[in-house]
């Protein structure tokens, strides 16, 4: 699962630059730089440390290793790859077995070498696994959410074997093993510098220790990262790119002014409109994933407040200005989640719902009739939720609902979502790992996770999303999923939106475009002409 | 940003005893400097546009219509329309009675605050001296914009925690200016005069000081009301601003302004134009009612 | 003049602890749980409690501000949340990029200013006085972020004359060993021409933003000096005596006019090094102003508490050192105690 604050900002983008005098004969030629401009870059080099924003997923995935990767496959439309959940490959894994039980599976590494030029060995894999399920926080929580528990379940058989052992069957274990969560550090390196902190927690925060595709050049906080490419990495393509400068570009406005002048070869994170704009003058190309897992959505408290009336979050459905917010606030760039017809297996799918407003107001006047209320959004958001949620204003009013808009300052809102008090939340959550139960387990089960925001409690619910999720076979889960699709089309403690575009906007010389679940730039894929 | 040269005390001046020709003495000025009269003129339209505004205006300020939106100046839309297809002349146009509001709150505030609290230091010295000179020159130490953002951000984001704010940057201004004044008037003949008939201390504060430093106050007023709009516009910038989807200068500027490298320049442009003939106009009007009341310009 | 100083900065002092204390408190009031921010998105409430108390944020609030001062006793303002770094470190790398764009800015600021006020004092009540006030005033009148992004739209995007505003120096440009921390002075001293030109470049339109800014008390202040000094007696004589005009307005009115335009001067730095805040964010320029307003938009605590007492020691300082020259230029002015 991911953080839902902001879009992940992060470009690659590549400015064309007059080699300076004296250079030294190897430094990385133009065509081998890559320059990237991102809204805010990462605050530390340790994903699995306690508090890590968005961007360090970045630095995981480029420098450091797992045992498995999402296969990459290729996006509909063109224009690169998406990952397929199903599909795993090796990544410090050689090969691997499942056990004749199922409940395990027995991993070949690779003879691969850390940065250092240790080996990796299995003892390196078990002290990182065993790291991530102990060391509390996110890493903890994503590590639980496949699982994964507890360090007994991770066995270094040989320097060469390692096996994972299953506490239940959980399709979602081996997909976990992929996310940038469980990579493998060096776990030599990071106890000699721990200075007798069994998880080297500072020093982590601060090096790299891993085998991963890119080596950190220098890191100053806030200004900007370099990278440098680890011409000994063994597990995979040697990427083209040899150094990669990533700087911390706060305005939009100025990230898209550098793409459009050419100074910048591909940015992530811009708003709506940008991408649009580019994508319709079609001197950069634009890249557009849907976000798997994703959507927009406006959650109607459903244990306090007017919206504990079900009729009163149906109205809401109805009334709904479903194609005007695509319109003006995602700018086309994303897909309409009204007028859903049979319920299918996946996730985000069109709710039955579509703007009908003669519909809503009935229900409405049914309830009660008129009445205030507020909604909130994250401001961290508010490119794209502002508009939504003025446009939400509007048609609400249309029905008799007045709407106060609250935009909470992004320290906040995390705060105030936990409250579980306000009646209505505009939220965009998307999860790492793309399954209909995975999303529902973070956003409507009785386990009241933090992104529950409607704080919906169901036992009947519970029951059809945990049946799911450890599902013996194919048909039983999508019975299972097709009946709390069915339940929540008709409870709606969340009405869907849409499902937002992940976007990029790549200079025509960048190709080999690889979009990853935590949304964060893979270099190791990106070439240039 | 402030004109600075104000918080040096001034020298003792006279002060003019009320006269009858105070309306001829401002035609003169208006007559001698044109750009006084320009600002007069100004005030003038925002003052008519603060009270009519909502009700002349030739589209609902706040409905969108997203059939016609981002569409440049024409004659449907004199200042064209924002991402929703509001129309930006409706918006800017009734956002001024917001923003007059804001800018006239703070100042009246930072009067009644600071003003007082220097007018009381500068008459009665001692303790009440120093315990405001302490509490202005710990305000004065905070790097302003960012305390009126702490302000704001602790208190939330609501046009009375705006106004709060911009009174409390404003503080130590106020409070200087008012000391000094006052300190230069406490021994002064007609404050002598009026305490030898045996008015008390208090009272002589109110009715013989205060009344005598308000034209000066006056300018600072006018100066500092365009602060006042400046400084709601930059927590707006940052998205502390007032709520969506009200109309407000600064966040209308701080919206448009990702706008104007995709070349629909006009959404920040012309709130921000009026933003600027603000600020400019009350800039300009301090300057004119300074000259108004400073009797070293009559003849 | 030591004893001076000692008893002015004993004055000074508290203001200091003013600041201090009313910036924990604010910091303590800014809504937004830290230990949940720093817990990530899907923590159980044990593990945010575990934090709060590793924080130190379960104390009551005197516990927790005697623990703050003792720490800011040893020079330790805390770590950073957004950038992972102890605050100390991260002001101590990006203060000097403040200063210089500042000082950058009143420099250019200075020279359109000081001619204008100059010719309005002169030109008394003629057209020209009429538009340097209009001038003045509109630069004044702009909310500096929209000055900023019309440069950045102008001089960038449509004309191509500045370059893409990526901070302090374009990303293929290394900086040059770090001496002062300002660019072009340490550029200068590694004799590196051209990164010189590439900082020059970079500094320029920022500056321009700050310096439109600041025309107007720069213009006022001069233009107000300059009429006093020219209605002084000394001039007359000097006039009286037959000097060319140009003589007397350059040698004896402007040198003697400047003296309260040092004080003004002094004052508009310190003001603009706080409020450049709003043209770093344009122009992604590495400096405190940013931090500081990132860090708040967080409720980050130590960078906004160390922000500020930066700012406040070097406002103290600042007039100090003003009050000091001040002192050294008119023998008449004796610092008070």
């Amino acid at each position: 699962m991911a953080i839902t604050r902001r879009a992940a900002i992060a470009g690659g983008l590549a400015a064309p630059f007059v080699m300076r005098q004296g250079a030294s004969a190897q430094a990385p030629s133009r065509s081998e730089t890559l320059l990237l401009v991102q809204e805010y870059g990462p605050n530390s080099l340790d994903m699995q440390g306690i508090g890590s924003s968005q961007p360090v997923n970045g630095v995981a995935l480029n420098c450091y290793d797992r045992l498995l990767r999402f296969k990459p496959v290729p996006i509909p439309g063109g224009g690169g790859h998406q990952v397929a959940m199903g599909e795993l490959e090796g990544e410090l894994a050689e090969s691997w077995q499942l056990a004749s039980d199922g409940m395990s599976c027995t991993f070949k590494l690779r003879d691969a070498k850390f940065h250092s030029g240790r080996p990796v060995t299995a003892k390196d894999v078990k002290w990182s696994l065993d790291r991530a399920c102990t060391i509390g926080g996110f890493a903890t929580t994503q590590m639980n959410a496949g699982s994964l528990e507890k360090p007994e379940q991770f066995v270094a058989v040989d320097d060469k074997t390692f096996r994972v052992d299953f506490v239940r069957k959980d399709k979602m274990t081996l997909p976990n093993l992929a996310v940038t969560i469980p990579f493998v550090f060096d776990s030599e390196l990071a106890m000699q510098n721990g200075g007798g902190d069994p998880h080297a927690k500072e020093y982590l925060k601060n090096n790299i220790a891993g085998s991963g595709a890119y080596k950190v050049e220098s890191w100053k906080p806030g200004v900007e990262t370099i990278y440098a490419r680890n011409d000994a990495w063994a597990c995979g393509k040697l990427p083209q790119l040899r150094r990669i400068i990533a700087r911390d570009i706060a305005s939009p406005a100025t990230r898209r002014a550098l793409m459009e002048r050419g100074d910048a070869d591909v940015s992530y994170g811009l708003p709506p409109k940008d991408f649009k704009d580019l994508a319709d003058a079609g001197k950069v190309n634009v890249v557009g994933v849907p976000i798997p897992n994703g959507v927009w959505g406006c959650y109607l408290n459903t244990q306090v407040g007017p919206f504990k009336d079900v009729r009163l979050r149906q109205a809401v459905a109805w009334v709904m200005p479903y194609e005007k917010i695509l319109q003006a606030s995602l700018f086309g760039r994303g897909v309409d989640m009204s007028g859903g017809t049979t319920p299918k297996v996946a996730w985000p799918q069109p709710f039955p719902y579509k703007s009908d407003a003669a519909k809503a107001k009935a229900l409405v006047d049914a309830a009660g009739g008129p009445f205030a209320t507020t909604l909130y959004f994250d401001a961290g958001n508010a490119t794209v939720a502002e508009p939504m949620a003025v446009l939400i204003k509007e048609a609400l009013a249309s029905i008799g609902i007045t709407v106060e808009i609250n935009k909470v300052p992004g320290a906040n809102f995390r705060a105030e979502i936990a409250k579980k008090t306000n009646p209505m939340v505009l939220n965009r959550f998307a999860g790492w790992l793309d399954y209909p139960d995975y999303y529902l387990f973070w956003t409507m089960h009785g386990n009241n996770s933090i992104f529950n925001i409607a704080a919906y409690q169901n036992p009947a619910l519970d029951k059809l999303v945990d049946a799911a999720r450890f599902a013996p076979d194919k048909a039983a889960y999508d019975a299972n999923v097709v009946d709390f699709i069915k339940l929540v089309n008709a409870e709606v403690p969340m009405v869907p939106i849409n499902q937002p575009t992940h976007d990029v906007a790549l200079q025509k010389s960048i190709g080999g475009y690889q979009f990853q679940p935590c949304r964060e730039p893979d270099f190791r894929y990106l070439t240039k002409a | 940003m402030n004109d600075m040269s104000k918080v040096e005390p001034p020298p003792l001046r006279f002060e003019a005893p009320p006269s009858t020709s105070l309306l001829a003495h401002a035609r003169h000025i208006v007559s001698e400097n044109p750009v006084t009269g320009l600002a007069f003129g100004l005030f003038a339209l925002i003052l008519f546009a603060a009270i009519f505004g909502p009700s002349i205006v030739p589209y609902d300020p706040l409905a969108s219509n997203t059939n016609s939106a981002l569409q440049g100046p024409s004659a449907a839309h004199w200042f064209g329309t924002d991402q929703l297809g509001r129309d930006i002349f409706s918006r800017v146009v009734a956002a001024t009675r917001l923003d007059f509001t804001i800018a006239v709150a703070s100042v009246a505030l930072v009067f009644l605050l600071g003003g007082l609290a220097g007018v009381a230091a500068g008459f009665f010295g001692g303790w009440v001296d120093t315990i405001v000179g302490r509490v202005a020159d710990t305000i004065m130490a905070f790097p302003l914009f960012v305390l009126a953002m702490g302000i704001v951000a602790a208190l939330g984001n609501s046009v009375t925690n705006i106004v709060i704010a911009t009174a409390i940057i404003n503080f130590p201004l106020y409070a200087r200016v008012a000391r000094a004044e006052a300190n230069v008037r406490r021994e002064a003949g007609f404050v002598q005069a009026a305490r030898l008939s045996g008015n008390s201390e208090w009272r002589l504060l109110l009715t013989q000081i205060v009344p005598n430093i308000m034209p000066i106050m006056a300018v600072q007023m006018s100066l500092t009301m365009g602060y006042a709009i400046l400084n709601a516009a930059g927590l707006s910038f940052i998205g502390l601003g007032v709520r969506p989807p009200t109309p407000e200068w600064g966040i209308m500027v701080a919206e448009g302004a990702s706008f104007i490298v995709s070349g629909e320049w006009w959404i920040a442009f012309f709130p921000g134009l009026a933003l600027m003939t603000a600020v400019f106009c009350f800039n300009l009007l301090g300057d004119g009612v300074r000259d108004l009341v400073d009797p070293q310009r009559r003849n | 003049m030591l004893g001076l100083i000692v008893a002015r900065l004993k004055t000074t002092l508290p203001s200091i602890i003013g600041v201090i204390v009313v910036t924990f408190l604010l910091t303590r009031v800014l809504p937004g749980d830290t230990a949940a921010y720093f817990a990530g998105p899907a923590a159980t409430p044990q593990a945010i409690a575990e934090i709060r108390s590793k924080l130190g944020l379960d104390q009551p609030l005197p516990v927790q501000f005697v623990a703050y001062v003792g720490a800011l006793v040893k020079g330790d303002l805390g770590t950073s949340l957004t950038t992972g770094q102890a605050v100390t470190k991260d002001l101590a790398a990006r203060l000097p990029a403040s200063a210089e764009l500042t000082l950058f800015g009143l420099l250019i600021s200075m020279a359109i200013a000081l001619p204008l006020g100059v010719l309005a004092a002169v030109r008394q009540g003629s057209w020209i006085d009429h538009l340097c006030r209009i001038v003045a005033t509109a630069g004044v009148s702009l909310p500096v972020f929209f000055t900023g992004l019309l440069l950045v739209y102008v001089f960038y995007f449509i004309l191509g004359w500045a370059p893409a505003p990526l901070g302090r120096l374009d990303a293929f440009a290394t900086e040059p060993p770090r001496i002062s921390g300002f660019l072009l002075i340490d550029s200068v001293i590694a004799r590196d021409p051209e990164t010189f030109r590439a900082a020059l470049s970079q500094i320029l339109l920022p500056a321009l933003t700050l310096a439109i800014f600041s025309l107007a008390p720069i213009t006022r202040m001069t233009r107000a000096s300059m009429l006093a000094v020219l209605g002084a007696d000394f001039v007359r004589t000097a006039r009286a005596s037959g000097l060319s005009s140009r003589t007397v307005i350059g040698t004896y009115a402007f040198r003697n006019a400047m003296l309260p335009v040092v004080t003004t001067l002094g004052m508009v730095f310190s003001f603009l090094l706080g409020a450049n805040v709003l043209v770093e964010k344009v122009f992604a320029w590495p400096g405190v102003g940013s931090y500081a307003v990132e860090a708040l938009i967080a409720s980050d605590y130590a960078p906004i508490q160390g922000f500020v007492l930066t700012m406040a020691i070097l406002y103290v300082i600042l007039n100090l050192a003003i009050d000091i020259l001040y002192g050294v230029i008119d023998p008449r002015v004796r610092l008070e105690g």
